[in-house]
């Protein structure tokens, strides 16, 4: 199984799908029918698949590629170039130093670093826009954070079972 | 590491401060375009499959309605020619320029901000259509928002009821001029420094009054739907419904205004170019 796929490019590739697969994720439009107040609850899937890729192959992604999809970020949704570029090289960072404890961590483990790290993410975006003087600050914007650290184990699985068999290295 | 954090942070301060990263963010907006229609893509199928299964009689019906919602609509417009004229020509006679026509183009919505505090949308027309920063953007009822960054092919629109939004308005009974601020939560306006004694009362139609050279004068903007003076307070709470469809409308329509007509006729004939704008 692990001869089937070895080279550079195709677990590049892969990789690559994954995280624009979440960044569909954060922008695709809620149905009609739902109310308002859901999005409230909308997780930062980029940066659960960048965390994912930085647990399991440090070596392929690091702090430069979350620099660059921080980079996609800011123009999809928007905001201030840099904003989402900053805190994705933070979350890179604190990721890639804690990776090793991480790995042995039980998923409901690695969900409560996530809600850490998704908080993280949302109060440095937000205290960003404040000083700019785009935004207010609401105990609101740490929902994502939550509904984040509760998918996160599914996620983590998904990956972890998509990596396994494709045989991305 | 810190120097794609440092860097992070002087894009951020650069892009706050200075417009030298807008045609940086255009040309990656053309890149990331891949992503925005992806997203787009179930709603446009569930679209697609729900005509799949609409019956023929329901179609018929369909194209019944709207053929006599078009004769509706033909007798208005022959009614407004004639008022036109007419109000040109009282124009003429009061020595001010008669108003034109505005052009608009139709425009697609493929993106919604994710972000439920943002109030902004994404709309399938850019720069190469002629699409400008400021831009007024109507649908079939009113005033829906404004152009607020564009790319060749796709562009950005802050609607009224955001937060960071305030529009000019005018009172249609009274002619009593307003500020209508958004206010983030929903579809809501909230009037901005109503006297206790401004005569506006609850079903008071607000259209765009022109003022700040942004909107083009007369446009439905809202409904008041709760005046509410508390004694003490200097000001009386004075709240608004967008008479625009804010959340449900998918296609809208992009306003060309006549200064901003007449300046790129003027730009085209500059150039010598027959183009008209």
């Amino acid at each position: 199984m692990t001869a089937v796929v070895d080279n550079k490019t195709s677990g590049l590739i892969v990789i690559w799908i994954t995280i624009v697969a979440g960044m569909v994720l954060v922008v695709v439009p809620m149905p009609q029918f739902v109310p308002v107040e859901i999005g409230f609850l909308r997780p930062d899937w980029v940066v659960m698949v960048l965390v994912y890729w930085i647990i399991a192959l440090p070596h392929r992604v690091g702090i430069p590629t979350a620099w660059l999809v921080g980079i996609a970020m800011d123009i999809l949704l928007g905001s201030l170039i840099g904003q989402h570029a900053l805190t994705y090289v933070l979350i890179a960072y604190v990721t890639v130093s804690l990776y090793q404890r991480l790995r042995m961590f039980s998923v409901w483990q690695q969900a409560t670093i996530l809600f850490a790290l998704l908080g993280l993410n949302q109060l440095i975006g937000f205290s960003i826009e404040s000083i700019a003087g785009l935004t207010d600050w609401s105990l609101w914007y740490l929902l994502p954070a939550l509904s984040g650290a509760f998918l996160w184990p599914w996620i983590f699985l998904m990956l972890r079972f998509m990596r396994r068999t494709i045989g991305v290295t | 590491m810190f120097g794609l954090g440092v860097l992070s942070v002087v894009l951020i301060f650069v892009d706050h401060s200075t417009n030298w990263l807008d045609s940086a963010r255009s040309a990656l907006t053309i890149a990331l375009t891949p992503v925005v229609v992806t997203a787009d893509l179930p709603n446009r199928s569930a679209r697609s499959i729900q005509d799949m299964f609409s019956s023929k009689e329901e179609l018929l019906k369909y194209i019944t309605d709207l053929e006599n919602e078009l004769i509706f609509l033909r007798v208005k417009i022959e009614k407004m020619a004639a008022l036109t004229t007419e109000n040109n020509r009282l124009r003429r006679l009061l020595g001010s320029a008669a108003k034109l026509q505005d052009n608009v183009l139709v425009a697609e919505l493929i993106g919604v901000n994710p972000n439920p505090e943002e109030q902004e949308v994404v709309i399938d027309k850019g720069s190469e259509d002629s699409v400008f920063v400021g831009q007024p953007v109507l649908d079939s009822r009113g005033l829906v928002g404004q152009v607020v960054t564009v790319s060749p092919f796709n562009s950005r629109v802050l609607l009224i009821s955001d937060e960071r939004h305030s529009i000019p308005v005018q009172v249609l009974r009274s002619n009593l001029r307003l500020i209508a601020q958004g206010t983030g939560i929903g579809q809501q306006l909230e009037l901005q420094h109503v006297n206790s004694t401004a005569d506006i009362v609850v079903g008071d139609q607000l259209l765009s009054s022109g003022l700040g050279n942004r909107f083009p004068v007369g446009y439905p903007v809202g409904i008041v739907e709760k005046v509410d003076y508390k004694p003490g307070k200097p000001f009386a709470e004075v709240i608004a419904k967008p008479n625009a469809q804010l959340d449900r409308s998918r296609h809208v329509l992009l306003v060309f205004t006549e200064s901003r007509v007449a300046e790129e006729s003027n730009t085209t004939s500059e150039k010598g170019d027959d183009r008209s704008g």
